[in-house]
């Protein structure tokens, strides 16, 4: 077994472990710490496949601005304590049943599934890399560049006015 | 005159592992982020749970863009990324509102629209 199998497996299982305990950790805060290990595995897998542009945009945005909001909400509304009153078994047990029989058929498709091997002849090793990627973005894709701008400007006047308190609103 | 640019291997996980391990890889994590909006009442972990869906999306198409060496896919997970910044913010925010009002993010406490 090779090293690279070897890094694959073992980010993978750390993946999902962590996923998992993001799921059912109780405290919040420990919840947001797995997410982050999470989204770090996530770009080792990235790195992997030599997608070095995601990979650095995944750990800035994912790791670091996303986890530090809900770092940030978390800890402003103070909810270390546990009071959250779970969910009854039923429910518990009918959501991981609906969970587990998506992943088999899921999995029963993808084994039906032909997926054809990588062709050595055509690769091209530079696509993961910023130039190819900046190439696609601002020739093809240059309107949904723009509008996204548009969407940041629009979710920031909304976070913004969601955030304002009303006079005569509560303080924490 | 063109730069020289230092010759890149084809990367070793594509030619060891087969792409169905990344197709079941980033089901395993939607299953994961499914139950964990099924199971939970808390807000912010059913919103992280979200985040957790969103990835293993951004996972499988980084896997076939790579594999096929086709940099749309990439573009794809790019526009993603942005998109779930946007949401986390204005849905961060609707929470903190809803704690304002209500005192708890219990979803449970939120069932105005149920049936």
């Amino acid at each position: 077994m090779k090293a690279t199998e070897i890094i694959f497996y073992v980010l993978t299982a750390i993946t999902l472990l962590s996923a998992s305990f993001v799921v059912t950790a109780r405290n919040p805060v420990h919840s947001v710490l797995a997410l982050i290990l999470t989204f770090f595995c996530l770009t080792g897998h990235y790195v992997l496949m030599n997608a070095q542009f995601l990979a650095a945009v995944n750990i800035i945005v994912y790791a670091g601005a996303i986890m530090v909001l809900f770092l940030f909400t978390i800890m402003f509304l103070n909810l270390q304590k546990e009071d959250e009153e779970s969910k009854t078994t039923l429910t518990k047990m009918a959501a991981v049943v609906v969970g587990g029989v998506l992943l088999v058929v899921m999995v029963a498709v993808f084994r039906a599934a032909s997926v054809a091997p990588y062709d050595p002849a055509t690769y091209n090793t530079r696509v993961g890399l910023v130039e190819s990627l900046g190439m696609v973005l601002y020739k093809d894709y240059l309107l949904p560049f723009e509008l996204a701008s548009v969407l940041f400007l629009v979710a920031m006047v909304g976070a913004v006015m969601l955030g304002k308190r009303e006079p005569g609103d509560r303080h924490f | 005159m063109q730069p020289t640019q230092a010759p890149i291997q084809i990367p070793e996980v594509i030619q060891l592992i087969d792409l169905k391990y990344y197709l079941i890889i980033s089901t395993a994590l939607f299953v994961i982020g499914i139950i964990g909006v099924l199971t939970r009442r808390n807000a912010i972990i059913i919103f992280m749970s979200i985040e957790l869906m969103l990835n293993s999306v951004n996972l499988l198409l980084i896997a076939f863009s790579s594999y096929r060496s086709d940099p749309t896919g990439q573009v794809f997970v790019f526009f993603i990324m942005a998109v779930a910044a946007a949401e986390v913010a204005v849905g961060l925010a609707i929470i903190v509102m809803i704690y304002r009002n209500t005192r708890s993010i219990d979803v449970g406490l939120l069932n105005k629209l149920k049936w």
